[in-house]
């Protein structure tokens, strides 16, 4: 068996594509015809097979194409992946919380072998077979966070928990829905949530801290957020706005459903064991509106959600310029039907 | 009770008498695999079936993160207390199986500090235990001093001395030692932590202290595991299950809950961690609150109250459970 991995770009020709399977798998986020900002946060269980979530790390067709643009990134800017020095051991944690969940979920593409520290890592769709010590660094060609999340889908935020708040002091962010890294680094829960409006009305942020703060080990959680990119970029930072951010005005009747992507992140949230840190895995799954609305249902409730979301929120999330034409062009796939309840296609 | 952590299935592996009042307890996985990882300074809550009644008690893990192999507690015998310690001196022999929570660590080692400075008064040792194997394995900056009753009952100090040898400082009551706490404060190097465990009295006074030698909080850490306070039976109203029940003088209640069947959230059953947070809906009287989550201000509104240690005194009483 095993994942078909496809050749694809991010970038430049923009090649990257779902196959039909995978279209069926995509995470589609909204349960309803409206959508609302929620503290939307749910145990991390393993569910249906063949979703996202038949693993509690998702590895899919983009794993190959995914790792290779990180690489190109970090060639680029290699401030997108930073520890602090108190964060080395909860990077230890990272690698053995990635190397177990995916040579458990993907035997036929990765194997963890342990003899004591003695650890052998096993990764082929890379091409990787490395034997190391497990707390020694220097047995490693990078730091235990940057060496495996170089082979991780998805961005990663280590995060520290100290005076009953947590600290953005360790990640990996090279697909990320415009926000930095380098800006965020040494912050605290409120100091880099500043930005959202709607939901620092008192109480919201208060209650996800205590929330996270009290994440335990053997006990993940996870929530989706969601945003539209246009054309299939992962990285949509702030440093490279200059890039990403004129595509914006590009979008015509002609090739929404090409360039008009909806961005889904599947965020989860763990505790790590030895440095009592917690990680957050976000992981980014992309699809354009001509594929989505190869599901009718998600069609339908699309129109819905994007022609009914407040002005504020289309505008932090970046719609405002592009809005008006993605929802003439959905308009004509809306029959005004029911749509059933849940996430899933019918 | 699956809303409180992630429960192991044990086996009791070894028992082994300390001193007068203290026994250690060892614990492996049934299945015979590895114990979860952890971190210096976790905690396990243990249940303990006696007779018709469930006990839970939060005990420190004291073996080395590095060993997962197995687990081991110590427990304080208190002949006046509500029976947890009694219970697990009486009857809990090897080959016993038990159910202990995950891990769940609220008195964790800030890895930032330059070094880590101890202060542990009787049984408040255990945490240390753990942590100081954690960072003695990476080579970390620490020091421990310690005080207990008398020589004999200095748990675990010769283990800690033989292992650590200067790092370690010890003091008897029974000799009229004491910590020169001021002195220690006001001689740390920049970028210091504190950390202490142990009778209320002794946090209190470390916190105190450190606090007017100008200590940021942030670099004073405490595990402050208020055993729940026996007081005067109440009779509380749970709204959402619509069950009144009878809060004994031994019981908390959070446990008068359990007992009727509702599932409350908890960390850890001592007033710190905030899961068993609860709104109140009605009362009349007045509530003793024990904890150290809620603020004076919450504390005042009469609006919460943490079911693990806090009790009510009072006509009525109605909670959002
Ligand atoms: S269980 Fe931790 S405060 Fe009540």
């Amino acid at each position: 068996m095993g994942i078909t991995f496809r050749k694809e770009t991010f970038r430049d020709d923009f090649t990257f594509k779902n196959s039909p399977e995978h279209i069926r798998r995509f995470p589609f986020p909204f349960h309803e015809d409206a959508y609302m900002y929620a503290v939307n946060i749910e145990p991390h269980v393993v569910g249906t097979k063949g979703s996202v979530l038949e693993n509690l790390i998702d590895v899919d067709e983009h794993y190959v194409a995914e790792m290779q643009d990180r690489a190109l990134v970090l060639a680029e800017d290699p401030l997108r992946c930073q520890s602090l020095p108190h964060m080395t051991l909860a990077g230890w944690d990272l690698l053995e919380l990635l190397m177990e969940q995916q040579a458990l979920g993907y035997p036929e593409h990765f194997t963890l072998t342990r003899n004591g520290d003695r650890w052998r890592w096993i990764n082929r769709p890379l091409g990787i077979d490395d034997t190391f010590t497990f707390g020694d660094t220097s047995t490693l060609p990078y730091g235990p966070m940057e060496y495996i999340t170089r082979q991780s889908q998805g961005d990663f935020c280590i995060l520290d928990q100290r005076d009953g708040n947590l600290w953005m002091d360790a990640g990996m962010v090279t697909t990320q829905a415009d926000w930095s890294l380098d800006f965020d680094i040494g912050m605290n829960f409120f100091e880099w949530h500043a930005p959202v409006p709607l939901a620092h009305e008192k109480g919201i942020f208060t209650r996800a801290l205590k929330f996270l703060t009290n994440i335990q080990q053997g006990k993940p959680a996870r929530r989706l957020n969601w945003t539209m990119t246009i054309n299939p970029r992962l990285d949509t930072s702030p440093e490279n706005y200059h890039k990403w951010g004129p595509d914006r005005t590009t979008v015509t009747p002609e090739n929404v459903g090409d360039k008009v992507h909806l961005r889904v992140e599947l965020q989860s949230f763990w505790r790590l064991p030895r440095s009592n840190g917690i990680v957050f895995p976000i992981r980014c799954y992309l699809i354009k509106m001509d594929e989505l609305v190869t599901q009718p249902k998600w069609a339908r409730r699309l129109h819905r959600v994007i022609r009914d979301l407040p002005d504020e929120l289309a505008t932090y999330k970046g719609l405002t310029r592009f809005r008006p034409t993605l929802v003439e062009w959905l308009s004509k796939l809306d029959d005004g039907s029911a749509t059933s309840p849940g996430f899933g296609p019918d | 009770m699956s809303t409180g952590t992630t429960k192991l299935d044990v086996v009791v592996s070894d028992v082994v008498p300390v001193n007068d009042l203290v026994t250690r307890f060892h614990f492996r996985r049934r299945d015979g695999e590895l114990l979860p990882t952890f971190s210096g300074g976790a905690h396990v809550v243990v249940e303990m079936r006696d007779g018709e009644r469930t006990r839970l008690n939060p005990y420190s893990l004291m073996g080395s993160p590095l060993d997962t192999r197995e687990y081991t507690i110590s427990v304080r015998r208190d002949d006046v207390g509500r029976g947890g310690s009694l219970f697990m001196h009486r009857s809990v022999k090897p080959g016993l199986e038990m159910v202990i929570s995950y891990p769940v660590n609220l008195f964790s080692l800030d890895l930032r500090a330059k070094k880590h400075l101890m202060l542990a008064g009787g049984i408040g040792i255990t945490p240390f235990m753990a942590q100081t194997a954690q960072l003695a394995g990476e080579g970390g900056n620490f020091e421990l001093h310690y005080t207990c009753r008398t020589a004999s009952l200095g748990t675990y100090a010769d283990v800690l001395r033989e292992r650590y040898d200067r790092r370690i400082r010890l003091y008897h009551d029974d000799r009229e030692e004491r910590i020169e706490l001021d002195r220690l404060l006001s001689t740390q190097p920049l970028g210091t932590h504190l950390y202490v465990c142990g009778p209320a009295g002794m946090i209190n006074w470390v916190r105190d202290r450190a606090a007017s030698l100008g200590w940021p909080s942030e670099a004073v850490h405490f595990e402050h595991f208020a055993a729940p306070q026996p007081g005067l039976p109440f009779d509380v109203t749970l709204a959402v299950s619509g069950k009144t029940i009878r809060v004994g003088e031994q019981q908390s209640l959070l446990e008068a809950i359990e007992a009727a069947g509702v599932d409350p959230p908890y960390l850890c059953r001592g007033g710190v961690c905030g899961q068993c947070e609860t709104n109140v809906i009605s009362h009349d009287g007045k509530f003793i609150h024990n904890d150290h989550w809620l603020s004076e201000e919450e504390h005042r509104s009469g609006c919460k109250i943490m079911p693990c240690v806090s009790r009510f005194e009072g006509r009525s009483l109605v909670l959002e459970r």
